[in-house]
């Protein structure tokens, strides 16, 4: 049955907010072990996009399928336990609890023991074992009882991914995942996200901005403009194209792109 | 084994430590350490206050829910039992009917509630909480046929609760050892089980993922928790604890009235002693509760000797009059929240490091 089914799809997917249109007739489909990079100007709707499948936004029409099933309908953490997860474009943590605590929370979450009002968390030591793995593949298990209001930037990133990791879901939506990280910090990202990948289970929806990065991983690039899908194929063929040119390589007189 | 009992959430302040062994001891030989009728009163007091803080600071400090119905679920747990009572006469029986009948009902109302108005923002819940508890309010005071109105209830509790029930004839260590004893350490040990219980649910998967909740609901969603349930969970717990705390005073009391348990000043010195204790330490609520109703209680004295001492500065003695105590609380209060905006619990423990 999964043969069958892409594992993620969208079907006209759209949203609009009030008279504007932030995401317009988005049909993709995405394989199984596949990483698609969602490229596009600012305000094209990627970030939206990304709403739309984890459920933080409903669609105004159309639909979102994961292994054939509609969940469109779903709530946030539904789509989680089908096997949604999200990192997210701001950093989005648990800012008053340590490092630690925060992807033990993950693991927790997906070991479906949060109601569990009487034993001790701590006791749990298979949850701590979990975080601290994650931590160290994310090389921040000397800060792991840090709290993370106190963490620098480009730790905070490296630990908005761990959470991502620590979840494994089936597919990876990384929204900017080395936005506002130090050069020598973005290859200890990349090579995580090359290793999920080489995992064949997992599917990987990456906006990102750095072109150097999405030659470096994408089997596929997808193009939003104005929310609208225009360009979908080879990341070669993609980057050819006049308005990714345009977006990316600063030709247009419009703003330029993150340069860093 | 006592880390198991206080569920790992330790101190973690030496200075902390003893406070709370201090405050320990000294409730739990109150009846020999202090005696008279009022010292007893006061510890009593405590005992339950530590129970019904922190059962607001679950609210509050773990789940970041402002409520403020907790007086309501103190109310329907002491009414319940005092209902019982009155109703079904001084017996064991009716005392754990009417507790239970009380906690189950704060559930209830507690459970409804929170599923009618915890999907919106948090303004809204502490609006209807406000809305709700203030028509309970007004519904107890109007229902006299039931309740007894504002003059609330006086009713009769099991024989060996009371001071006419004598277990040994001489006196030990100058103290009688009365039914009124007996009363104190039931309160007393009950107080001590459900701060346990709560400190346990605190430290548990449960409680974890509450504070994350508060810390970040949108995450929280998104890793997979339903924050509507979990959410709707604390707030049930809470109002069962709080229930549990007025059937306390409701046995301790013999008299249940709207002034004891309902009343918007209990409600707001309810929330100060969470935040002069410190908001998400349940140690925060056994310091605030204390140090509160210690306050409350004999700074009026205290004034009344100060201002007696002082009698020939003119100026100064007025200003420490007796009956200016709630002015010097409220003093109090304000240098609290000043000097430890974390609360007590807060600054000890950020003072270890």
């Amino acid at each position: 049955m999964t043969k069958e089914h892409p594992i993620l799809e969208t079907r006209d997917l759209t949203i609009r907010f009030g008279g504007h249109v932030a995401v317009d007739h988005v049909s993709c489909s995405f394989d199984r072990g596949t990483l698609t990079a969602i490229v596009g100007p600012n305000g094209a709707g990627k970030t939206t996009y990304f709403n739309l499948i984890s459920g933080q936004l409903s669609a105004t029409s159309g639909s979102v399928w994961l292994n054939g099933e509609a969940i469109t309908r779903l709530s946030v953490p539904e789509r989680t336990d089908r096997g949604i997860g999200r990192a997210f474009q701001l950093t989005n943590l648990f800012p008053t609890l340590s490092v630690r605590e925060n992807v033990r929370l993950v693991a927790q979450a997906k070991a479906r023991k949060g109601f569990d009002l009487f034993s001790i968390a701590e006791s749990h030591v298979e949850l701590l074992e979990r975080a601290d793995h994650v931590l160290s593949e994310v090389r921040l298990i000397d800060q792991a009882e840090q709290l993370v209001s106190a963490l620098p930037h480009g730790d905070q990133r490296k630990l908005e991914v761990a959470l991502l990791i620590a979840l494994g879901p089936q597919v990876l939506m990384f929204d900017e995942p080395t936005a506002g990280m130090s050069v020598d910090e973005v290859p200890v990202i990349l090579e995580l996200i090359q290793k999920l990948k080489a995992d064949m289970d997992r599917t990987i929806l990456l906006v990102e901005h750095k072109m150097d990065v999405i030659r470096t991983l994408a089997d596929r690039i997808i193009v939003l403009h104005n929310g609208a899908l225009v360009a979908d194929g080879e990341p070669a063929e993609v980057i050819a194209l006049p308005i990714v040119q345009e977006a990316y390589l600063g030709k247009a007189p419009a703003e330029p792109a993150e340069v860093a | 084994m006592l880390t198991k009992l206080l569920s790992g959430d330790t101190p973690r302040s030496s200075l902390l430590t003893v406070i709370l062994l201090i405050v320990l001891v000294c409730l739990a030989f109150a009846p020999f350490l202090f005696p008279g009728t009022k010292s007893l009163e006061t510890a009593a007091r405590i005992c339950i206050f530590i129970v019904l803080v922190a059962s607001y600071d679950l609210l509050l400090g773990y789940a970041g829910i402002v409520s403020f119905a907790h007086t309501m679920f103190f109310g329907i747990g002491a009414y319940g039992t005092a209902l019982a009572l009155s109703a079904t006469g001084p017996s064991y029986v009716s005392l754990a009917w009417g507790t239970l009948a009380g906690a189950v009902l704060a559930a209830v109302f507690a459970l409804a509630i929170g599923l009618f108005s915890l999907r919106v923002k948090a303004i809204f819940f502490a609006m209807v909480t406000l809305a709700v508890a203030s028509a309970f309010a007004v519904l107890v005071s109007q229902m006299s046929w039931l309740t007894g109105g504002e003059d609330g209830l006086n009713y009769k509790i099991p024989r060996e609760l009371t001071p006419a029930f004598k277990l040994v004839e001489e006196k030990v260590l100058d103290v009688r050892i009365n039914g009124k004893l007996l009363a104190y350490y039931l309160v007393f040990f009950a107080s001590a089980f459900l701060f346990l219980v709560m400190l346990r649910i605190v430290n548990s998967p449960f409680g974890r993922t509450l504070k994350a909740v508060r810390d970040n609901a949108f995450r929280a969603e998104a890793i997979g928790y339903r924050v509507v349930w979990y959410r709707t969970t604390a707030t049930v717990l809470s109002a069962v604890m709080a229930a549990l705390a007025g059937s306390l005073l409701a046995v301790w009391l013999r008299y249940t009235g709207p002034a004891t348990t309902l009343s918007m000043e209990i409600m707001i010195d309810i929330l100060l002693m969470v935040v002069i204790g410190g908001m998400g330490t349940l140690y925060g609520a056994v310091l605030g509760a204390t140090l509160f109703i210690l306050a409350q209680t004999y700074l009026q004295n205290l004034m009344g000797i100060a201002s007696e001492a002082t009698s020939a500065v003119p100026f100064l003695s007025t200003l420490v009059a007796p009956e200016r105590w709630l002015l010097w609380l409220g003093v109090l209060f304000v240098l609290s929240v000043y000097f430890f905006p974390s609360g007590i619990v807060g600054r000890l423990r950020a003072g270890r490091a």
